[in-house]
This record gives C-alpha cells, sequence and structure tokens, in this order.
C-alpha cells in the first residue's frame, strides 16, 4: 500500500537491537572473587548505584561478555532489579552480548576516518577476518567493531585495538597487525603499551590497575606538532611576571 | 599583535618531556605550586578569580565557567560533587585525550583547586571507556595525588577533604551531555534530564553538581598560578586565554595548536604545512560535526565564540576537521548523520525518528536515487527536527544537514541523478589506495 | 478537621495564582501549573503521549509543541517549547497550534516522525477506536506521510508479563509504562533497552514484570503497544457499552469503567476517582472479573431431595426455604459474608432481626475475636466519611503507622497512595510486622519487629519513643483482630496522642456490613442492639414490633452452636468455610444443621452442602453501594442488562419475608438505600471500648510464631477463570529469618513443612533478613488456605521441618 520496506532487528538474539542480552548462553565465570570485587567497586562511590558501569566492565573482564549471571549478580549488588541493570547493558555499545574476541579490533568510519581511508580499513579486515562487525573469528581470537569517533582525528585513519591507539593506520599495517594479533605476537600501540587482551584491559575499566601505566610515550607525533612549531619558532605563553600592555580596550570601544 | 605569541603551550607546554605524566616530573617542572597557592586562598577568592579570567567552558558551549560555579546555592545541606566531563566524543574533538595522556596531574591539580573553590567533597571524572592508556594514567596520576598528599583527607594541612574517582563510561556520545552524563554516572541509561532543576541545584543523586570540560578544569592551575591578568592577556576582546586547536583532515600535518583564541584556520594549516599537495580547501567544521560546516571564505574569520557565531557556526571544542577538494559533501553529511543516528539516546521523538529517516534519505542522495525534491523536503524535516528535541545532540545532526546544503546545494541536488562516488571517486579522499576501494565504496551505508 | 484544612488549602493556593495568556485568553492558574495543564482549564486541548498528570513530566514525545512570544519577562523563547514540561510564568505568553503557525508545523512534524516506524495496523489493534495516535494523527497530523522507506520491524507480540502483551513496533517510546512501574507502583521490571531508534520497552527474560498494578500499563499507553492478554481481540472500542461502577474485591473502593458487550463484561479499567483511585487499580479489580464463567455457575434454584440437589422452581425453592426456617423458628444464625454491596447487606440484617427475630448475624466468614467485635462496635459503627481517615489524610500526614496490615497485599490502593506519600512528601512509614514486605519496602517503611500477637505491646513503646502525635495516622488492618489487645490499644492510644486512627478490612462488603448492622452487637448505623431506644428507632422506620434485644452470636459461635445442633438453620451468604478460623469446623455445622439455605452465584462448598440454594446475580448485574474503608461510598451500578434480570440477594430475602408473612420493606437497592439513609447513623453514644478481657491462649505447640496475612493475587475465587493473571501471582514460600533458618538446620530454598495442629504445609523457604526469629510466615491462601491446612491463624505456635513431614 504505502510501498514501505520493513527491516526486522531480531533476527539474533545477540545482536543490538534484540532488546535483552542473549539468555541462550548461560555458562559464567563469575564467583565469591567477582561478587567481593562488585562490593569493592561499589563501595567507592556516595550511592552505589553509580558502580554499575564499572561493574559491567568486571562482567565483561570475568565473563567475557554481558552474561545472565552477570546481569543478575549486578541486580542483586546494587539492589535494583535485573530490567534495568538489562537497560543500561544494552544502552553502552562497549558492552558485548556474545564472546568478544582475545583481541577487539575498531575500526573508525566516522565521517573524517572514513572519508580518509577507514571504509577501505573496515572492508579490508572484514575479508582478511573473514567475519563482520559486531563477529568474532570462530577461534575466538578476534572480533571486530565498526567504531564511532574516537577522539584522535589527527591521527586519521585511527584503529583500536583493546582500547589501545593504533594510529595512522594503512592497509599494510592493519595487515601486520592483524596478523600478529592472530599469532599472539608481541604488538604496541602506537601510543600506549604493549596490547594484552581485551578481557585485560575491561578489568582495567573496571577500575583494577594492571601496572601498566608507564608503557608507551608522552604524546604521539601530532599532538607534539604545534609544540614543536613553538619550540621552533620560540613562542610561548606570556610571561605572568611581564604582561605585554593591553591597549585599553574599554576606550577603544567608546570611540 | 599585542605582543602575544602566534602559539602559546600552556596545557600542552610539557607534552613533549619524557614521562611527563609522573608526579615527579610535573612537580619538577612547577606542579602543584597553584594548589599551594590555592590552599591558602578562601574559596570565594578561588572563584573570583576564575571569574575574572574570563575563562569560558572549553566543551563547546563556551559558558562561563566562574559564572556557573558561583551558581552552585550556599544554602543547600546536600553535599556538593564537582564531575569532570571527559567524554570527549564529538566527531573531530580529540584534544583532551592527549592531554590526559601526556599530563594527568595537570587535571587532577585542576580537579583539586575547582574541588576547593566550591567546596566540592567529592569529585569524578567521567572519561570515556575506549581509551585504555588514557585512563591508566588518570588512575596512576589520583594515586600518586593521593599518595602525595594531594587528595585525601585534610589536603596539604588546609583541614579540607577530597576524594577522586575516575570514572570510565562505557560507549555513548550522548554522555558528553551534562545531564546524561549524570545520569551515566549514576548507573543508569545515559539520556537527558529536564532542567530545571540545573545541576548546579539538584545534579549528581540530586545534589548541587558542577560539570566542567577537562580543558577548563585543566587551565584552572595556570589562572590561579600565573593570575586572570595573565590569562586575560591571551585571546580576543570577549575569548580570552588559551585554547587547543585541533587539526585534522586533508592537511600536511594534522595536530594540536595551542593558541590564543582568535587564531585563523588560515594561520592553522599554514602550521600544518598547508593542504594536502595539489588540492584546495572545500570545507571544515570550526568545533566538531554539530558546528556547521564553513568554507575557504571563512579561512580569516578569528576563531573564538563571536567570531563563529558572526557566520552562524561556533567555536564548539576548535576541532577543525578540514576536507579537500576531493570530498563529497553528501558523502561526509551522511556519515555525520549516522554517527548521530548510532548515538541518538532515543528519548525523544524527533532525535530518534528524524535521524532514522536522515539516514535513509542521505543514502539517497549519496546513490543517486533521490528524488526531485527532496533535498527542500529533507530541509524541511530538518526544520522538524531542530530546535524541538530534548537537548542539542539532534540540533547538531541538523547543523551538519543545512549548513552542507546552503553551502553544497548543487551537489545535493545532483544525488537525484548521479552517485556521489561517481562525482568524487572515494579512493581520492583517502590517504591510500588499495585495490579493495571500489568494493568499500558499494559497501557505503549498508550498515545500520 | 480535614475540612478545615482543604479549607486553608484553597485560601493559600488562591493567593498563589499566576495569571497566562493562552492563544488570547487570560488565565489564572496556581504557580508551577504546567503550561499544558493550562491550557486544559481553557478548553485548549494540545496533543500529548508521554505528558500524564498523575506521572512526572519527561518531555519525551515532543509532541506538546507550544509558541511562547513571552515568558513572562518580555523575551520570547527562541525555540518552541514543548508545553508539558513548562511551567507556567507571570506574563507568560503561550501560543498553541490554535494562533502559531510554528507550534502547528511542529506538532504535525512530530506525529509524521512518531509514524513512520509505526506499523499503522490500526484495523488489527486492539487500541484501534481509542487511541491517542490515532486521534490525534487524524486531529493534528500533517495527513499523509512524505516518508518512504524502511521501517524496523521487530517479532510481535511478546509477553512482558502473563497478563501484557507488548508490540513494540507500536510503541512511541513515551515511558509512561516504565515511568508508571517506577514512580506510582515501584516494580520497576520493565525498562527502557536499547537506545536510539532501537529504543524499546523490555524485561529481563528471566524477570516478567509480575506486578500486582501491571494492568495500568495497558491503560495508560497512548498506543496499542501494550495490550490485555486477556482483552486481546475480543472486541472494538466502539462496540462496547461503558458503566462506571466500583470494584468488589477489596475496601480500597476503585471506581472502575466496566465494558460489556453482548451480555458479557469484556474488561475492565480503572475509574478516575482523585479522592480514591485516582486513575489506578490493581490486576485483581482489573482482570478478575471471570471467576463465574466456569460451569459452576448457579442459574437455578436447587433444591435437596432424598440427599441430592436438584433443580427446583423459584416456588417451590422458596416454600421449602421457609418451612425449614419456621421450623427453626429463632435459633438460626445468618452469615451473610462480607462481600454485599451495603444494601444486600441491609436486607441481610432487617431479615435477621425482623423475619427470623434473632440478632445472630455476623459478615465475618474469617478469624475474629469478641475484642474485635467491640471495637467495631464502639469505633467503626456508624461512623461517616466527615469523621474518618481519608485518602488524602494519608498522603498529608507526617507518619503513618501500619498495624497487622499489609497494604499492598491487603488494600492495594492505600499502598499507592502511602508510595504516593512516600515519593513526594517523604512521608514517614512505620510497620509492625515480622519482616518488611515488598510492599513495605516500596514505601521505605521502618520495621518495627513484631510477633504476631504482640502488636499491642509494640504499639505502646512506639508510643513511648513519642512516635504517635496528632500528625500520625494509625491504620489497623483485620488480622488486628486476632492480636490480643492491639485495637484496644490502638483506641485507646489515638485518644491519647490525637493520632488518627482507622480499621481497613479486606472485604468490598465488610464495611458496608458494618454499617447495615450485620453484627450480632450492632443495628444498622452503629446502633447498640441492647440499647432500647437504638431498637426502638429502628423500630420505627421498619414499621416492626420489637427486636430481639439480647446480643447475638457471633459467626465463630454460631458455627459452633450449629455443629452441635443448638442452631437448626444457618442462611448463608457468599462465604468460604476455609476462610474461617476452623474450616473443619464450619463443615461440620453445614452437616450438622438442621437446614441451610444458601445464597449463591456458583456452586460452592457451602452450596453443596445446602438443602436449598438460591442463585443470585453477579456484581455487574445489579446495583448497590460498596463502603470502602474510609467509610466512603461508591457506587455498583448495572453493567450487563438482561431482559430479566437475575434474582438478587435482596429479592429473594423479600420473597423470603414475604412467605414468612412479614415485610422486607423494599425489593431493591434503590429502595433498601433510601432506608438506610432515612434511618440514619445512630447519634446516641455507642459506649466505651472495654477492650480485651484475657489473652487468648495461642493454640498448638511448636517453637514458632505463626504469622500469615493474604497475598492480593493467590487461590482466592474470586480469580478463578482468568488463568493469566493467576501465573503473575508470586510464588508461594514460607518465611523465617536467616537465623531461624539456621538454629533449625534448614537451607534457603529447600522444601518445608510448617505444621500445625490439624496438618502440615510444603513450601519452598526463604530466608528474609531483618524478620523476627522464631516467626514463621506463610500466605494465607496458597492453593490450601492456612486454617485448613494448619488448624491455625496468626499468632498460633507452629513447626517448621525439612521436607515434606
Amino acid at each position: 500500500m504505502s510501498g514501505h520496506e520493513f527491516q526486522s532487528h531480531f533476527d539474533d538474539p545477540a545482536a543490538p537491537g534484540a532488546g535483552d542480552i542473549d539468555h541462550s548462553d548461560m555458562s559464567t565465570n563469575i564467583d565469591e572473587t567477582t561478587i567481593a570485587e562488585m562490593r569493592q567497586i561499589a563501595a567507592r562511590y556516595p550511592q552505589k548505584r553509580s558502580a554499575l558501569l564499572p561493574m559491567l566492565h568486571l562482567v565483561q573482564s570475568v565473563d567475557g561478555r554481558i552474561s545472565p549471571r552477570g546481569i543478575e549478580a549486578c541486580a542483586q549488588v546494587l539492589d535494583i532489579t535485573t530490567a534495568q541493570v538489562s537497560g543500561v547493558a544494552t544502552f553502552y555499545t562497549m558492552y558485548k552480548r556474545r564472546p568478544a574476541g582475545k583481541h577487539h579490533v575498531g575500526v573508525c568510519t566516522t565521517a573524517l576516518c572514513a572519508v580518509m581511508g577507514g571504509d577501505i580499513l573496515l572492508d579490508r579486515m572484514e575479508k582478511k577476518l573473514g567475519i563482520g562487525e559486531n563477529q568474532t573469528t570462530p577461534d575466538g581470537q578476534i572480533s571486530l567493531e565498526r567504531l564511532e569517533c574516537n577522539a584522535a582525528c589527527d591521527f586519521a585513519p585511527v584503529m583500536m585495538v583493546n582500547w589501545e591507539f593504533m594510529d595512522n593506520m594503512t592497509p599494510e599495517k592493519a595487515d601486520e597487525l592483524i596478523d600478529k594479533l592472530r599469532n599472539d605476537e608481541e604488538v604496541h600501540s602506537t601510543r600506549g603499551a604493549q596490547i594484552t587482551s581485551w578481557r585485560e584491559a575491561e578489568r582495567v575499566l573496571a577500575g583494577f590497575p594492571d601496572g601498566l601505566a608507564d608503557e608507551g610515550p608522552t604524546a604521539g607525533p601530532a599532538s607534539l606538532v604545534g609544540l614543536e612549531i613553538a619550540h621552533n619558532e620560540g613562542w610561548t605563553a606570556p610571561d605572568p611576571n611581564n604582561l605585554p600592555v593591553n591597549p585599553a580596550p574599554e576606550e577603544g570601544k567608546q570611540q | 599583535m599585542n605582543g602575544i605569541d602566534t602559539l602559546t603551550p600552556v596545557l600542552t607546554a610539557n607534552w613533549g618531556e619524557d614521562h611527563a605524566w609522573k608526579l615527579e616530573n610535573y612537580e619538577r617542572r612547577g606542579g602543584y605550586q597553584a594548589l599551594r597557592k590555592a590552599v591558602g586562598m578562601a574559596p570565594d577568592d578561588i572563584v573570583a578569580e576564575v571569574k575574572a579570567s574570563n575563562l569560558r567552558g572549553r566543551g563547546g558551549a563556551g559558558f562561563p565557567t566562574g559564572m556557573k560555579w558561583s551558581f552552585l546555592p550556599k544554602d543547600n545541606p546536600n553535599p556538593t560533587y564537582l564531575v569532570v566531563n571527559a567524554d570527549e566524543s564529538e566527531p573531530g574533538t580529540c584534544k583532551d585525550m592527549p592531554l590526559m595522556m601526556a599530563s594527568p596531574h595537570t587535571l587532577v591539580e585542576g580537579v583539586i583547586i575547582s574541588a576547593m573553590a566550591t567546596r566540592a567533597v567529592y569529585a569524578f571524572i567521567y572519561v570515556r571507556g575506549e581509551v585504555l592508556h588514557v585512563i591508566r594514567r588518570l588512575q596512576q596520576a589520583v594515586r600518586e595525588a593521593y599518595a602525595a598528599g594531594y587528595i585525601g583527607k585534610d589536603i596539604l594541612g588546609s583541614g579540607r577533604d577530597l576524594e577522586v574517582v575516575v570514572h570510565p563510561g562505557a560507549g555513548a556520545y550522548i554522555c558528553g551531555e551534562e545531564t546524561a552524563l549524570l545520569d551515566s554516572l549514576e548507573g543508569r541509561r545515559g539520556q537527558p534530564r529536564l532542567r530545571p532543576p540545573f545541576p548546579a541545584v539538584a545534579g549528581l543523586y540530586a545534589s548541587p553538581t558542577v560539570i566542567n570540560n577537562v580543558e577548563s578544569i585543566a587551565s584552572v592551575p595556570g589562572i590561579i598560578g600565573n593570575g586572570q591578568a595573565w590569562f586575560n592577556a591571551m585571546g580576543t576582546e570577549k575569548s580570552k586565554g588559551h585554547g587547543i586547536f585541533s587539526l585534522s583532515g586533508h592537511v600536511k600535518t594534522p595536530g594540536q595548536f595551542e593558541a590564543p583564541l582568535g587564531i585563523t584556520l588560515r594561520q592553522l594549516i599554514d602550521l600544518g604545512g598547508g593542504m594536502r599537495e595539489g588540492h584546495e580547501l572545500k570545507f571544515f567544521t570550526p568545533g566538531g560535526s554539530s558546528t556547521p560546516i564553513l568554507t575557504a571564505e571563512h579561512l580569516d574569520l578569528p576563531l573564538d565564540f563571536e567570531g563563529m557565531a558572526g557566520v552562524g557556526s561556533m567555536l564548539g571544542t576548535r576541532a577543525l576537521q578540514v576536507f579537500d577538494d576531493t570530498t563529497s559533501v553528501v558523502r561526509t553529511t551522511l556519515r555525520w548523520v549516522e554517527f548521530y543516528k548510532h548515538e541518538s539516546c532515543g528519548k525523544c521523538t524527533p532525535c530518534r525518528e528524524g535521524s532514522w529517516w536522515l539516514v535513509q534519505l542521505l543514502r539517497k542522495f549519496e546513490a543517486g536515487t533521490a528524488s526531485e525534491g527532496d533535498v527542500d523536503k529533507m530541509l524541511d524535516l530538518c526544520d522538524n527536527i531542530g530546535g524541538k528535541s530534548f537537548c542539542a545532540l539532534a540540533d547538531g545532526a541538523v547543523a551538519c544537514v543545512t549548513s552542507a546544503v546552503k553551502h553544497f546545494r548543487e551537489e545535493f541536488e545532483a544525488g537525484y541523478k548521479t552517485p556521489a562516488w561517481e562525482l568524487f571517486p572515494y579512493e581520492k579522499s583517502a590517504l591510500f589506495s588499495t585495490e579493495s576501494q571500489a568494493s568499500a565504496a558499494q559497501k557505503e551505508g549498508a550498515h545500520a | 478537621m480535614s475540612v478545615d484544612t482543604s479549607k486553608d488549602a484553597q485560601v493559600a493556593e488562591r493567593e498563589d495564582l499566576i495569571t497566562v495568556t493562552i492563544d488570547g485568553i487570560e488565565v489564572s492558574v496556581p504557580k508551577g501549573t504546567l503550561a499544558i495543564r493550562a491550557a486544559e482549564t481553557v478548553g485548549i486541548d494540545i496533543p500529548r503521549f508521554c505528558d500524564h498528570p498523575l506521572l512526572d513530566p519527561v518531555g519525551a514525545c515532543r509532541q506538546c509543541m507550544v509558541e511562547i512570544p513571552d515568558a513572562g519577562n518580555g523575551r520570547g523563547m527562541p525555540k518552541p517549547q514543548a508545553s508539558c514540561t513548562i511551567e507556567c510564568a507571570p506574563g507568560m505568553v503561550i501560543q498553541t497550534h490554535h494562533t502559531s503557525e510554528k507550534a502547528k508545523k511542529a506538532q504535525e512534524g512530530m506525529l509524521e516522525m512518531l509514524l513512520i516506524n509505526h506499523p499503522l495496523d490500526c484495523p488489527i489493534c486492539d487500541k484501534g477506536g481509542e487511541c491517542p495516535l490515532q486521534n490525534q494523527a487524524m486531529t493534528h497530523g500533517p495527513g499523509e506521510s512524505r516518508f518512504g522507506g524502511v521501517k524496523r520491524t521487530y517479532p510481535k507480540p511478546i509477553n512482558i508479563s502473563a497478563v501484557v502483551l507488548l508490540d513494540r513496533e507500536r510503541c512511541v517510546l513515551c515511558a509512561r509504562c516504565t515511568r508508571f512501574s517506577e514512580q506510582i507502583s515501584g516494580d520497576p521490571f520493565i525498562a527502557l533497552v536499547e537506545r536510539g531508534a532501537l529504543q524499546q520497552v523490555g524485561t529481563y527474560e528471566q524477570d516478567p514484570y509480575d506486578s500486582y498494578f501491571s494492568g495500568n500499563v495497558i491503560q495508560i499507553c497512548p498506543v496499542g503497544a501494550l495490550t490485555s492478554v486477556a482483552y486481546r481481540f475480543q472486541a472494538r472500542p466502539f462496540d462496547l457499552v461503558s458503566v462506571t461502577t466500583t470494584c468488589e474485591h477489596c475496601a480500597s473502593g476503585c471506581e472502575l469503567r466496566s465494558d460489556q458487550r453482548h451480555f458479557q463484561v469484556k474488561r475492565r479499567l480503572a475509574g478516575n476517582k482523585p479522592e480514591v483511585n485516582e486513575e489506578w487499580n490493581c490486576d485483581k479489580g482489573r482482570f478478575a472479573f471471570v471467576s463465574a464463567r466456569g460451569e459452576d455457575r448457579l442459574t437455578r434454584p436447587l433444591v435437596r431431595r432424598n440427599g441430592v440437589l436438584e433443580p427446583a422452581s423459584w416456588p417451590e425453592a422458596i416454600d421449602v426455604a421457609v418451612e425449614g426456617l419456621r421450623r427453626a423458628g429463632d435459633r438460626v444464625g445468618v452469615l451473610p459474608g462480607g462481600r454485599l454491596t451495603l444494601e444486600a447487606a441491609y436486607a441481610y440484617s432487617r431479615f435477621t432481626r425482623q423475619v427470623l427475630g434473632t440478632n445472630n448475624i455476623d459478615f465475618r466468614s474469617r478469624p475474629l475475636s469478641a475484642e474485635e467485635g467491640e471495637f467495631l462496635a464502639t469505633r467503626v459503627a456508624g461512623r461517616s466519611l466527615e469523621d474518618s481517615v481519608q485518602y488524602a489524610d494519608l498522603e498529608n500526614a507526617k507518619r503513618v503507622v501500619l498495624v497487622d496490615f499489609e497494604p499492598e497485599d491487603e488494600s492495594p490502593i492505600v499502598f499507592l497512595r502511602l508510595r504516593k506519600a512516600h515519593r513526594k512528601r517523604k512521608l514517614e512509614v512505620i510497620t509492625l510486622a515480622p519482616y518488611l514486605s515488598r510492599g513495605s519496602l516500596k514505601v521505605n517503611a521502618r520495621l518495627v519487629p513484631t510477633v504476631p500477637g504482640t502488636s499491642a505491646q509494640v504499639l505502646g513503646s512506639l508510643h513511648h519513643e513519642g512516635l504517635l502525635d496528632s500528625e500520625t495516622v494509625i491504620l489497623v488492618g483485620e488480622r488486628a483482630g486476632l492480636s490480643a489487645g492491639t485495637l484496644t490499644t490502638a483506641a485507646s492510644l489515638a485518644d491519647q496522642t490525637g493520632a488518627k486512627l482507622a480499621w481497613i478490612p479486606r472485604r468490598a462488603g465488610d464495611m458496608g456490613a458494618v454499617e447495615a448492622g450485620c453484627l450480632p452487637t450492632v443495628l444498622p448505623g452503629g446502633r447498640p442492639v441492647q440499647d432500647a431506644s437504638a431498637r426502638v428507632d429502628v423500630q420505627s422506620v421498619w414499621n416492626a414490633g420489637s427486636l430481639p434485644a439480647a446480643v447475638g452470636l457471633d459467626a465463630e459461635a454460631m458455627v459452633e452452636a450449629a455443629g452441635h445442633g443448638e442452631l437448626q438453620a444457618l442462611v448463608l451468604g457468599g462465604l468460604e468455610a476455609k476462610d474461617f478460623r476452623d474450616p473443619q469446623a464450619v463443615r461440620r455445622a453445614m452437616d450438622k444443621v438442621g437446614f441451610l439455605v444458601v445464597l449463591e452465584t456458583r456452586l460452592s462448598e457451602s452450596a453443596q452442602h445446602a438443602d436449598v440454594v438460591f442463585p443470585v446475580g453477579l456484581i455487574e448485574e445489579h446495583a448497590g453501594t460498596f463502603v470502602n474503608w474510609e467509610h466512603r461510598r461508591g457506587r455498583v451500578n448495572t453493567v450487563v442488562r438482561h431482559a430479566v434480570p437475575p434474582m438478587t440477594d435482596i429479592r429473594v430475602l423479600a420473597a423470603l419475608a414475604d412467605a414468612m408473612e412479614s415485610a422486607l420493606g423494599f425489593r431493591g437497592s434503590a429502595a433498601a438505600l433510601a432506608e438506610i439513609d432515612e434511618l440514619g447513623r445512630w447519634e446516641g453514644n455507642p459506649g466505651p471500648l472495654l477492650g480485651a478481657r484475657e489473652q487468648q491462649p495461642g493454640v498448638g505447640e511448636g517453637d514458632l510464631v505463626l504469622s500469615t496475612w493474604r497475598g492480593l493475587l493467590d487461590s482466592s475465587a474470586g480469580m478463578d477463570n482468568e488463568f493469566a493473571l493467576q501465573a503473575t501471582a508470586p510464588r508461594p514460600v514460607a518465611r523465617v529469618s536467616p537465623a531461624t533458618a539456621q538454629q533449625l538446620g534448614l537451607q534457603a530454598g529447600a522444601e518445608v513443612s510448617v505444621v500445625g495442629p490439624r496438618g502440615q504445609l510444603v513450601l519452598p523457604l526463604e530466608t528474609v533478613e531483618g524478620m523476627c526469629d522464631a516467626v514463621v510466615w506463610v500466605p494465607q491462601n496458597s492453593g490450601a488456605s492456612v486454617g485448613g491446612a494448619l488448624g491455625a491463624v496468626g499468632g498460633d505456635r507452629v513447626r517448621l521441618v525439612g521436607g515434606a513431614a
């Protein structure tokens, strides 16, 4: 009648849009230690519900995804309903409904990165890995995500591995990165630490440091472009003890 | 111009130093001296100094920071909270992340001074979750500051206490909106709240709350340490101080440039080595994708709040995304609107449904299958969305469409017949070319 | 006193009025009024979806956009505003779609967007015909859509509970349902999930939206997204005939809208009665109306012949009944039950006194006490709405003390009002109970741990803490009658401290029965049976000879007497043996009594024992009045009007009176009500409440004290045949404190047996933090009734053992 097409968002119970997390996989590694750590996170806040986001990161570090047991544990610890936890877990894109890979690879395809090569990179990664976005290789080694802007536009095109920056990517660099990740070879972020794993990264996000803060450089090259020019030109912020004399703006304005 | 250099590194000054993120290195170059000074000041005097500095919020809206602090009620029985908005997610914006990675103590010192000014006893740094190493360094800096007695009980013998929590988000652009951020920080879905009540009166846990951007808070130690006159010495008449300008896109050397407000894009592109070889500037965003795009005719306008407002755009976060003549405006606009559709929280109709519709329309323009009159239909749809939504997210989505049509209407009209990738072969915009480009082009827009 | 308060409030409000101009019309509204509400007062209807006057504003749907050319400060607002979130300011100028093209375009644009993903399946949607989206799309929409793209779809419908279905693609994400569940009833088992264009209402798979109030979300859904399992595809709204009536399920007194088609009630909705249920009701009131649609519905009189109940004609049945009753003389007892309208109860009361010549009448078909009888006679009977505690008093109180009363289970609208007061005004709720129930948690009640039977002492200690004062309301439930001294203490502490006191019975007919004099000590209007002048009052209105002066037997005494042959006949209204303290005794009485007359709608257990059964009409088939716990009258209207109306209790009793050569004086409820009003309230002194003379020793033996009450949704006969509703009832469990479980070596989750004098109940064990030790709670009617299964009531001693003993 209207000629409308329809698009269903429910083919896959673990896909974003399904309305709930995946209950077909009830496996869990959450134990008393996890619960104790959840309570520890809750204790950081004046009101414990604030701990929900980091607690869900912890669930992912333990179960490799947002598991049903993880939802229930959060609800119990925080005295809220499972529906409330589920509402939060399905709102934020970092929470995964099916097991992410050991390494979670993201390719930024928001406008600027897309235009500068992000689209090409994502397509190439899909082909190379034989999976689509939000999927994981059958061996569980790598999962792939189409990212929105990750705040590194001066390093475009950008990829992320386990939420570590992989700046100024090219197809060749991306291929090499994937090969190394597949083979568990040593990989370093261009502006961060040696790559650990997605689960270990999630544990840091839950507030349990991994001791790697001192790895990597202070800043990437693009971050320093202006600073280096200033050095070369001798440009600095004014000396507070010797401020340049301002023309009186008020008088100037009255004329 | 009045004796101020073109670039004025303040926040970025130590980014080139080895291990600048460590407390000892930060202290060695004078770090935490401003805090020691602030400890001796009355809270109201700190507020007055920041007010007098004319510091305007660096998160995009440009609201005067000191004035925001002065809205906190004095007689509210609930504790006051300080929240740092480190959710940097606006496309093009990439200044806070390098700041927190390179020199987290600049922010932490700012947090402590700002907490003293606002009498906050609890501070949260809400940082987007997708930046692991930034979070590592922040967490470590906070631990170091606790150990040094800068945070915790009786800070430097001041009798003042402060707890600081680094709180990672979990992937939601909308949490950069301050009330959505508060809901998220309370462990809820990050959806904006009704105002009033404003956060200053009933924010986090319904208590008085002040929320500031990373760069705003990080600017406070300099203002306190060097005095408001120093800050006022930089910038233009109503846009004072230093700011980080993030240049990205089709320039030779993209990067961060800390300059007085009012620098021009022409200056920045020159500093960035000019446009890509053989190409001209086509359009740019002055302050992220939510700020209406501008073109070469705006190259010499001062990048300050008034200069950008004067041409119907906004200074935003000084995120200058520069696109050259190879770029399809239709494609870029589509990708931005796809971003807004993806990031719409879903709370209100125009944003949720309007972005769904806009993306479908723009895909037709890109594929060359739009119908005669669709440009006007799209503009009318934008009119039905813009200014009607719950928060400003949808306004950003609309702004990139309407400004793109304003400057490049013919490119959209070409979409009645010709695919964008034929008019602007996509491989020409990329920094590299591979055999996979053709299929990438076909896949364009295949994701929901 | 409440009258004075409301006057003060009105005066205060008037001082707070501000004036705004809407579409050129000046209107004065109280400060804080939302623009959309102010517009309503001058008849300007702004389209809306998310806005609901009883929910917090959310501003989500953006449908109610208006233009504000002057915010009251001389400056206009640059953008159109959602009128559901804008508070009126003095001098504000508001232009709606009637006068502003901008507002009109904004509204049209919003509707166009709301419909792009809507399936437009109105012809097969239950909401079609009464749908705010459909209606407003017609009145405020652009007529035609310019959207030619892809709509999102979802599998449909999905059960968010056994009673509520969700069609996600119809949903406009107004969040009325999720706000209701969180704000009003406090059961956030539904939540918005996902985000952006995929945002939807969802539950967590393992935890359905089982709330006592879940049906309200169907009613407030402004589209056809939430529909009722029971009503789905049953009727079109325009084929239904709607009647306003009052709910028969409890003493809350909800106004209902009952919709019928083809002589059958198809659905019931909450009515709009701000002073009582506002716009809400409970799921029992909404869904439980098909209990008489089973095969046990009585349509013809039955008479026992040769030991077998057989259908009989009306004259024949009346003859048999009259003969039996004549034989019994005044050695007869009348148990009308607690489900009657005021008028029907009054008919029983008059029939008993005037026709049968006895005061043996008691509506309490449940455990009772002499102290309770005295309390009802002196502190409840003969009161009016004006001198009673009302819902508004609960809302405005500083503190409410719950004594042997669980509002969410036993009077759910009282619960909603307490929750509202807690949410809006931080009402302090104190509960005297063995543990914090789900309902108590939702009003953030402070638990004063109270072992059943000890409420009197605990009330005394509250008084010593200074927690009873003139801003306190004490609510005693009907279980308080079983806790010796409690009612007496509550009454005397209320007198001493100025605290307000209300007795909240469980059944819809209870308060009317008290008013009508269905008590052995009380005549209609609270007149003491033993007071000669009170009797004279009644005699003169009834135009009767002298009425019996001796106090009658109470319900338990009648059962006892009938079982021993001291009563020779019993007349029973709708009641169930299993509701009594000792169901076996009731069965024995029904067996042993010489003659048993039953007036019933269904072939109940008592009907099966009867010598004569008179079928009476269903609640939807006749008119009358329920008196709720506030003493407020609620009109019961005939919903289903048959060409030949079914007999009612009143008509049956009138026919029996005629046949016994007496006269009931009326044959219908209107005449009965007129007589009740003519008689009026007793103006004499009801006498002092002397209180319990002695502590009744709890029966049984064992280490634990039994605590029990009826859940709102349980195995009640009123829920029969409504299987979806039954499926939402809480799972029956036995509850003890963790320490008690540990002491008995029992594990939470394990099956346990609660053992009483007569038998046992086998239930899974749940441990509750903070619960009184050495107390076990079980639901009163979880398939087996506590009385029947255990032979014990709350306060009695029982044992708890692992497994099925």
